[in-house]
């Protein structure tokens, strides 16, 4: 027999109004309420508080290429599961719901296009494909874009959004990170520009390999950029992170980014640097 | 037997404290068969523990406290060490060592992870886990060798590179990223030795090198399997599996073409029997580095480029 007895009914839920679904979207930074239209019109950037969205690499090549310039490569290259690897659920399993709710062939979107008529050698990351990890085939893709640079004697580009390499192909993902960054030692030498653009987040073996190497390495703002994510750091030194830490901000104020160009500035300011060399 | 018992070789020691005891007891009472026959037992059980190692009891050989580790290679297999300190630009990181020293009359130049013997050398070596300044150390070694046409010769035994703010402060990330690059373009040969743990980008900022050895109780990958557990299966009690699924012994790592040797151990891992490995690990990088020494820089820098070009597996 329980002490207290409910007296009055539970309140009545209530058929909700129809509302259509994906109208406004709310700012994770500053929580305004935003028309889903007037953000995309902002190139996703909150219009109070500047925050930058998180986009991938259809966006981007909408923002920083000439109109139905852009050409994308190497579609076909696929991951493969060569350790058979299984977690939670199978690698296998993990790859077709990613393609199928991404529609996306793997974590970097790669091809060729022009900014200002200027031919440009391009990668770039999605982070929404199994967190924009670095596998077999962003190494690969990545090297193709390099040699295409190369044979085509032009600059390179790479947005980076990762969380770092890819746990599910474990050592082939870690070597990975030696491919690129002796790729580019080529691009080195034929004393071609790599121009490398980090956005939110990029960590632990994309920025400790490529994503660092940059002729110019540029952040957007406020973007979450480090080799440990905050979460790994707070748990091994125990203690709260300052606020603002690893932001590009940080990075910009320590050294290691030569800029932050906010994304509406994004195309003309590459096109300048570009027109540099 | 060692000091440290792990839990998988309780079974051996529980056996071997009965033979013991039963000697003791056999001065009053014949106990002799009953001890051949238990010492023929601890023998089978023995070899069928260490001959059907899973990754994870790997991993723990990997880490066992006597395991020899990057001072002790050193001193045994080089002479003529001279410690070189400096990164030029803002300290000493006691988890990387390196300087130049001889291998068997040849002068080379020698940098590895360093990790601790005890509590205390462990603190003062932050556990093996470098900060920037350790690769950027490195960094200046590798170009020493290359500015002195010197070979290099590197010992990885790392849990990682260090997460801490100053770390990040610092450019932890750029400057694995530049021993990378620079690895990659060296115009000297490169031996890396995987000695005990190779865990990620940590291991990887001294790894690009010519030809990989590892020793076969060694364990290198792209996590740990404590980590990956925590983030794949949401909870640190799966590293067994996830051992078992990033497939990180040196077997494992010899198949998927990382590695090009495995250094052979004794029964029951390195710490069983120190002059054992020493022998071995000399013998593979004399071998090793004999191998190189002729080859033109050029096709040098090209061959380790491609060898890492091929690095990975996909469709198309």
């Amino acid at each position: 027999m329980s002490w207290f007895v409910r007296s009055k009914s539970n309140i009545e839920k209530k058929e909700l109004k129809e509302m259509p679904d994906g109208l406004w979207t709310k700012c994770s930074s500053c929580g305004e309420i935003i028309y889903k239209k007037q953000l995309e019109d902002n190139l996703f950037c909150c219009p109070k508080c500047n925050f930058h969205f998180r986009i991938g690499a259809s966006e981007y090549i909408n923002i920083i290429f000439d109109d139905n310039s852009f050409f994308e490569t190497n579609t076909e290259v696929k991951s493969a599961d060569p350790l058979n690897f299984t977690d939670s659920k199978p690698y296998t399993t993990r790859l077709e719901d990613t393609y199928s709710k991404t529609n996306l062939n793997d974590a970097i979107t790669t091809g060729i296009g022009t900014i200002n008529g200027k031919k440009i050698s391009f990668g770039c990351m999605n982070f929404n494909f199994i967190g924009g990890s670095m596998g077999a085939v962003v190494g690969e893709k990545i090297f193709r874009a390099i040699k295409t640079a190369i044979n085509e004697k032009c600059p390179l580009i790479i947005i980076s959004s990762s969380g770092g390499a890819r746990m599910q192909e474990a050592a082939f993902s870690l070597m990975q990170m030696a491919k690129t960054s002796a790729a580019l030692s080529e691009l080195a030498e034929a004393k071609l520009p790599f121009i490398s653009i980090l956005t939110d987040p990029t960590t632990g073996g994309v920025t400790a390999s490529f994503a660092m190497l940059g002729d110019l390495n540029i952040g957007e703002p406020g973007a979450l950029i480090g080799f440990a994510g905050p979460r790994v750091i707070e748990q091994t030194i125990k203690k709260k992170l300052p606020n603002g830490f690893q932001k590009s901000e940080f990075l910009l104020e320590k050294g290691f980014l030569d800029m932050i160009i906010h994304r509406k500035d994004l195309r003309t300011k590459l096109s300048s640097i570009i027109n540099w060399f | 037997m060692s000091k440290v018992v792990l839990d998988f070789e309780q079974p051996i020691l529980a056996l071997e404290a009965k033979i013991k005891e039963m000697k003791e007891l056999s001065a009053s009472i014949d106990l002799s068969k009953e001890i051949v026959d238990l010492e023929k037992k601890v023998e089978s059980l023995r070899e069928n523990i260490y001959r059907n190692l899973t990754r994870w009891q790997r991993v723990q050989l990997a880490r066992h406290p006597e395991r020899p580790i990057t001072s002790d290679y050193l001193a045994n297999l080089f002479t003529d060490f001279e410690e070189i300190h400096g990164d030029r630009k803002f300290k000493d990181d006691p988890a990387i060592i390196g300087g130049i020293a001889k291998f068997m009359d040849k002068s080379v130049v020698v940098i590895g992870h360093q990790k601790g013997r005890d509590t205390k050398s462990n603190l003062y070596r932050n556990f093996g886990m470098p900060n920037p300044d350790g690769y950027r150390k490195a960094h200046r070694l590798f170009e020493f060798a290359e500015k002195f046409n010197k070979p290099v010769i590197t010992f990885l035994d790392t849990p990682g590179a260090f997460p801490g703010i100053e770390a990040e402060e610092r450019g932890q990330a750029e400057a694995i990223a530049s021993n990378l690059l620079l690895m990659s373009s060296l115009k000297v040969p490169i031996v890396v030795v995987i000695i005990g743990e190779g865990a990620s980008g940590g291991a990887i900022g001294i790894g690009v090198g010519d030809k990989i050895l590892m020793l076969e109780n060694a364990w290198y990958s792209v996590i740990s399997p404590e980590s990956c557990s925590s983030i794949l299966w949401r909870s640190w009690d799966f590293k067994e599996q996830a051992a078992e699924a990033l497939k990180l012994s040196s077997f494992d790592l010899k198949e998927q073409g990382i590695i090009d040797e495995i250094i052979s151990e004794p029964i029951g891992g390195a710490h069983r029997n120190h002059t054992l490995v020493f022998d071995n690990v000399k013998n593979a990088i004399n071998n090793t580095l004999n191998s190189l020494l002729n080859v033109s820089p050029e096709k040098l820098v090209a061959d380790r480029r491609q060898k890492f070009y091929k690095m990975g597996v996909w469709n198309e």
